[in-house]
């Protein structure tokens, strides 16, 4: 199977209203079913809405809740990736993001880079997750997921391509903020550079989904889209505008942009390894910040 | 403006102008009101607001509410019926000299002496505010805000009175930007060349009251604001230090006006404290 038919599902989930949420999310469904798809991408916390806060208690589900359990269930005839506050079994509460397929969990990536600065304030109310872990087993081979801020830190998708992913999976609540003269929003500005560069460096097609509405002021800017192994972006949905959004892979195009620019081929993590142990361990001796060859306070002449 | 703050500032129109009227559209009906309502003045502030309402609604869940004093310059009322005439919008003129002097007739004599234009231009913003929310309960509307970015900062407004509203579309922007946004949709030319005035009592500018101009407070609060330069480094940009000291002055000074009120805790969840849902909680 050389061509992989995406459906990129832009909602604007109601905040806190799981019900409303996961209705959509199977009437979705069962649309991108109808249009031939084999994968269907919610955007991150699609079931919940973003700014939960103190709702949190009120709207985390474990995995095994009854209402996560129909989309496993749904993912019988189309994979599925969607989002939901997670709770464990010790009540940490995680940003989670499932990918299902046959009716079982594939996988399940726990947001780790938990942004509170500025307008974001999630490390406040949620756990972090602790690994970036690929999975096989999708129409695409081995695959990997990032949530939003996953994505801001450049370590996350090296990591997910070492691990072996042949596609990349990114799901986002990124608001609309710094509108400037420039054709896209500046924070969309970035997303869209960040992913071209990853594709690009490591031969990986990258699905993006974002979520639109507004939240008590806050737009999201929507703006989903894909990007070729060659660093094009194939498709961007409209900005704002709620829609689901078909679109088509060519897999066959890791093979030849990874040939093309051997970059991946060409890592030396072992190096990088040894290089970041020394890093850590001469910062632990010296615990200085991050200026090169800097000294401790006291040692300064 | 020095031309890398004027590029800095400007907005591409479409995006920001589908942003706003997706905000105005999702939020009035996430919250079950059928329209909005909000008091046009005249000036560019709420001139813009009328357009966007219409342009996100459609002029028939839109209510402008034109509330004169008798002291009210002439020109804002003709410059308000420009607006509701060229929207073709619903409108009402409720003039609040009355209920104003009414008011300080009895307080004037209980106090034993006439109130100062300040008291009383406070009053006219919240005889406005009272009115709009009482058109809100009546239209099933929400009231729009129509303080911009560079008011708000200053404080130049008044507190419950011009300053509240359940939504502000224009609240993100600085006085600049209104004008970009306003003559990109289309606000009468009167409108968008006459010098910007509060209007709460005769020749009285805005520009001429804050002792600077708005280009110069933009400029200004750009910096401490949007890049967080401090008082130093702005001056060191080339502004004079009397006018940065001026404007971090106003905004600290001001803080009081954008912020519910202080509520003592006591208990171990406090409503404004950790008591933390957005307003879509109730929605």
């Amino acid at each position: 199977m050389d061509r992989l038919q995406v459906v990129l599902a832009q909602l604007s989930p109601r905040l806190g209203d799981f019900e409303w949420n996961l209705d959509k999310h199977h009437e979705w469904i069962r649309e991108a079913r109808a249009r031939g798809a084999q994968l269907i991408i919610f955007p991150e916390l699609g079931l919940t809405g973003y700014q939960v806060q103190d709702m949190t208690l009120d709207i985390a589900r474990p995995l095994i809740h009854p209402q996560i359990q129909s989309l496993i269930e749904a993912s019988r005839e189309i994979d599925i990736v969607f989002s939901f506050v997670e709770e464990t079994s010790h009540h940490l509460f995680h940003v989670s993001a499932v990918y299902a397929s046959e009716g079982k969990v594939r996988a399940v990536h726990r947001k780790v880079y938990l942004p509170t600065y500025g307008m974001f304030d999630e490390r406040r109310y949620f756990a972090p997750g602790t690994r970036f872990q690929t999975f096989s087993g999708t129409p695409a081979g081995t695959a990997g997921m990032l949530l939003c801020e996953d994505a801001w830190h450049v370590t996350s998708p090296y990591l997910l391509a070492l691990g072996g992913a042949n596609f990349m999976i990114v799901t986002a609540s990124s608001p609309a903020r710094d509108v400037t003269d420039a054709h896209y929003f500046g924070s969309q500005r970035f997303w869209r550079e960040l992913l071209r560069v990853y594709a690009q460096t490591y031969g990986c097609p990258i699905a993006f989904v974002n979520r639109v509405g507004v939240e008590d002021g806050i737009s999201f800017f929507g703006g989903s889209g894909a990007v070729s192994p060659e660093g094009d972006w194939l498709f961007t949905a409209p900005t704002v505008e709620e829609g689901m959004f078909s679109i088509q892979l060519d897999l066959r195009s890791v093979r030849r942009a990874r040939f093309s620019t051997p970059i991946l081929r060409d890592e030396r993590p072992l190096l990088v390894q040894r290089e970041l142990e020394r890093i850590l361990r001469q910062r632990e001796e010296t615990q200085c910040d991050w200026a090169p060859n800097s000294q401790p306070e006291g040692e300064r002449t | 403006m020095k031309p890398e703050v004027a590029n800095r500032l400007r907005l591409n129109e479409d995006l920001t102008l589908a942003l706003l009227e997706r905000f105005i559209r999702d939020e009035v009906d996430k919250s079950g009101f059928q329209r909005v309502v909000f008091g046009l003045s005249g000036g560019i502030d709420s001139a813009l607001v009328a357009y966007l309402a219409v342009r996100a609604l459609g002029r028939d869940r839109t209510h402008a509410v034109l509330m004169p004093y008798e002291t009210s310059s002439p020109a804002s009322l003709t410059d308000a019926f420009a607006v509701v005439h060229d929207l073709q919008m619903p409108h009402t003129v409720v003039p609040i000299t009355a209920p104003v002097d009414a008011y300080f007739a009895q307080v004037d004599a209980l106090l034993g002496s006439p109130a100062t234009p300040l008291r009383k231009g406070n009053r006219m913003a919240r005889e406005r505010m009272c009115t709009l929310f009482d058109f809100s309960a009546h239209l099933a509307a929400l009231v729009l805000g129509t303080s911009n970015k560079t008011e708000l900062l200053l404080g130049y407004g008044t507190q419950f009175g011009d300053m509240a509203s359940a939504l502000n579309p224009i609240g993100d922007l600085y006085k600049c930007q209104v004008r970009q946004l306003s003559n990109a949709v289309g606000v009468p030319r009167s409108i968008l060349e006459k010098a910007p005035s509060a209007d709460l009592w005769e020749n009285q500018t805005d520009e001429q009251e804050l002792g600077f101009t708005y280009d110069d407070a933009d400029e200004v609060l750009y910096y401490l604001v949007d890049e967080r330069y401090s008082l130093d480094e702005t001056v060191a940009l080339g502004y004079s230090e009397a006018l940065v000291s001026r404007v971090i002055q106003r905004v600290r000074r001001n803080q009081y006006k954008r912020k519910p009120p202080v509520i003592a805790k006591i208990s171990p969840r406090t409503v404004g404290i950790d008591f933390r849902y957005l307003r879509d909680w109730g929605n």
